[in-house]
């Protein structure tokens, strides 16, 4: 199966009868992802786009057997739902929602412990695009059709600047295995090391390209781990060369602060761990392509 | 969101934090009564505004009577500083906050931030007070101690102990100190702060631990739940267009250049203002319409745009995805039928419907320049400044 999710992977809505949560099921069902139903509290036992509605995770995973969720529930309540589904047994949860307090994201990390690591859920985002196994299923709210099937991993801070090399891409004929949204925030649920990790044991993926921002160290982490323990070609482009200092841009997490978290400080830093970086946005499929031909 | 620094003192003084003596004022007759009200025989006249450095930049004034203070007060208010925070264009100064003075013997330094590598949050303190951390990191690096809070019990005594004797602070202020360091990690914990600082903390000639210079910020994200610290804004201190911006659901950021730029999504705003410098050129903004870009959006984003007179050419880069190119292109074209663009306008659309979005652009009466990647849309939006 492919990294994550996978064609059978069965996947409910958390707000499901919400407007965004409606819009984005039937997006998700048109590409052919497995909903299998969803929860609004004080709704169960309803109906919604013919899939059945409950009042909590637990029920839902109890009677289809879910194993992902996706959160389209408002910032106020999302860390609620996040420890809900971690609660329930949900393996995967990705959380679409922008706005969510740092202190309620150290508290669902804090929450997450007390799960050993084989039962700890993945959570994937918030402040993200989600996630997508082309041809298999969608677990965000991406344009499902600019992704083609292949080999290539995408982790990508950035939504539609990950659409933007998901294009390139397809334009020039090179297809993606999974593409995974971390999010713009500054406490998110999966680092780049964390999905680059599962990457390099992929066997339906042959290289990863990274793509970050300035701010936060976790650019630099994946590049270490990579220098340490990856076989597989990375590729990365790190956005936001023109980006102030000390000025948040547009993504909470999109802030210089310290050293080495400046997009030319990231850029050489991972250079130096062999990352083979793009060396601007509007060549990040031909990077990709180059590092393919060498292999 | 920043607050001044007698907010951050009034705060921080709810937690148990000492402060000195002291009290906000408007005018100089006001000053004067307050130095009064105060007592002693020295004050400091300091101007609130948004930044650090206001010593430097002449914005806090010593007083040997009250009649100097409303003096100083009345130099300072109405006056823009500029400091190395400020940017060139300075900071309004509104309100000025006076103060007794400290007979100052030891200058440290308290900050708490979020450690985003532990996601936890950080207590940093040196014995180098009244300097910037940066500097203290650069020239002192060896007197920064730190400690980390496990969020889920928040801060316990015997840190606050350890930091405190890590200071070097003598026995007898320990439970002091201590009782400061906890009252400030309180306030991190308890108000959404994602900054606190206090620089300097000082020790007094007379032994008491007192917060002389504070700033907080605060998670605009956790404001919902926050009423009376968001009743703390002060738009005066903030950029205008960037209050506009805020104020319509835009995220903006004002920068010196002179191509203004619309972009869906922050990653790809930035990518796009690093392909403008790439070609030469200088952004003059950063702006994220939001991953939507819907046509509501595109027209406030094309007010503020048209806003900034240093604005020479527009750039327009939207990646729409289940918001397909032609429903943008009729959102640009309803945009720009409200409102008149005078400079050279650059579209590049990418995406669902990309040839359909193109066309709804071509057959409109728009003036514009197409382009079809990011950097042939960067390159365009450069050369039409000549």
């Amino acid at each position: 199966m492919s990294v994550i999710i996978d064609k059978d992977t069965k996947i409910i809505i958390q707000g499901f009868t919400g407007k965004m949560g409606t819009f984005h099921a039937e997006e998700m069902i048109k590409y052919g992802s497995n909903i299998v139903g969803g929860v609004t509290p004080g709704k169960g036992g309803q109906k919604h786009l013919n899939k059945p509605v409950f009042n909590t995770v637990k029920d839902a995973v109890k009677h289809t057997g879910a194993t992902a969720s996706i959160l389209f529930v408002p910032p106020a309540f999302a860390a609620d739902s996040a420890m809900e589904a971690a609660d329930a047994g949900i393996k995967t949860c990705v959380a679409i929602v922008d706005g969510i307090p740092s202190h309620d994201m150290i508290r669902i990390k804090r929450y997450m412990r007390r799960y050993s690591k084989t039962e700890k859920m993945t959570l994937v985002g918030p402040n993200c695009a989600g996630i997508i196994s082309p041809g298999k299923s969608m677990l965000g709210i991406m344009p499902g059709h600019i992704y083609k099937e292949g080999k290539v991993g995408i982790i990508s801070r950035s939504g539609t600047l990950g659409y933007e090399a998901a294009q390139q891409m397809k334009n020039l004929d090179i297809g993606i295995s999974t593409s995974v949204g971390i999010g713009g925030d500054p406490i998110n649920g999966s680092s780049f090391r964390d999905i680059i990790e599962k990457f390099e044991v992929d066997n339906e993926t042959d290289a990863v390209l990274m793509i970050g921002e300035i701010g936060g160290p976790q650019e630099v982490a994946a590049g270490e781990f990579a220098k340490e323990n990856m076989k597989k070609p990375v590729i990365g482009y790190i956005a936001g060369l023109t980006a102030p200092k000390g000025r948040v841009m547009g993504h909470a997490g999109a802030i210089v602060s310290a050293y080495g978290e400046s997009a030319i400080e990231k850029v050489e830093i991972l250079k130096d761990c062999g990352v083979t970086i793009s060396k601007n946005p509007s060549v990040m499929g031909d990077t990709v392509k180059s590092v393919l031909e060498k292999m | 969101m920043d607050i001044h620094e007698y907010q951050a003192k009034e705060i921080l003084s709810s937690f148990g934090v000492t402060i000195p003596r002291g009290g906000i004022v408007y005018s100089p007759e006001n000053a004067e009564n307050k130095a009064r009200e105060i007592g002693g025989s020295r004050w400091v006249a300091k101007a609130q505004i948004h930044s650090g450095a206001r010593g430097k930049a002449g914005g806090i004034i010593v007083c040997n009577s009250p009649l100097e203070v409303a003096q100083a007060t009345d130099k300072l208010l109405g006056k823009k500083l500029v400091t190395n925070q400020t940017g060139p264009e300075g900071k309004i100064v509104n309100r000025i906050y006076i103060e007794e003075a400290t007979d100052i013997e030891k200058e440290l330094y308290l900050g708490l931030v979020f450690d985003r590598s532990s996601e936890s949050i950080m207590v940093v303190a040196s014995t180098e007070g009244g300097m910037s951390v940066e500097e203290i990191a650069k020239e002192k690096p060896e007197t920064i101690i730190r400690s980390k809070i496990e969020v889920a019990v928040g801060i316990q005594s015997f840190q606050a102990r350890e930091l405190a004797f890590g200071l070097g602070i003598d026995p007898d202020l320990i439970a002091r100190a201590s009782d400061t360091i906890i009252g400030c990690a309180k306030a991190f914990s308890e108000l959404d702060a994602t900054m606190v600082e206090v620089n300097p903390l000082v020790i007094s000639k007379q032994k008491q631990i007192l917060a002389l210079d504070c700033k907080m910020s605060f998670d605009n994200n956790a404001m919902f739940r926050r009423n009376k610290v968001s009743e703390l804004r002060d738009k005066s201190q903030e950029d205008e267009k960037e209050v506009y911006a805020s104020d319509r659901g835009l995220n903006y950021v004002s920068l010196e250049g002179n191509i203004g730029n619309i972009i869906n999504g922050a990653g790809l705003a930035m990518a796009s203002m690093d392909m403008i410098k790439l070609a030469g050129g200088e952004p003059a903004n950063f702006l994220d319409v939001g991953g939507g870009a819907t046509p509501e959006k595109i027209v406030k984003a094309f007010r503020l745009i048209t806003m900034d007179k240093k604005v020479k050419v527009i750039l327009v880069n939207i990646f729409a995805g289940i918001n397909r190119c032609d429903w943008v292109a009729e959102g640009i074209v309803q945009a720009l039928e409200k409102i008149e663009v005078k400079v050279p306008l650059v579209i590049r659309l990418a995406g669902t419907n990309v040839e359909k979005g193109n066309k709804i652009l071509k057959d409109s009466k728009i003036n514009y320049i197409e382009a079809s990647t990011l950097e042939e849309a960067a390159n365009k939006a450069v050369a039409a400044l000549k």
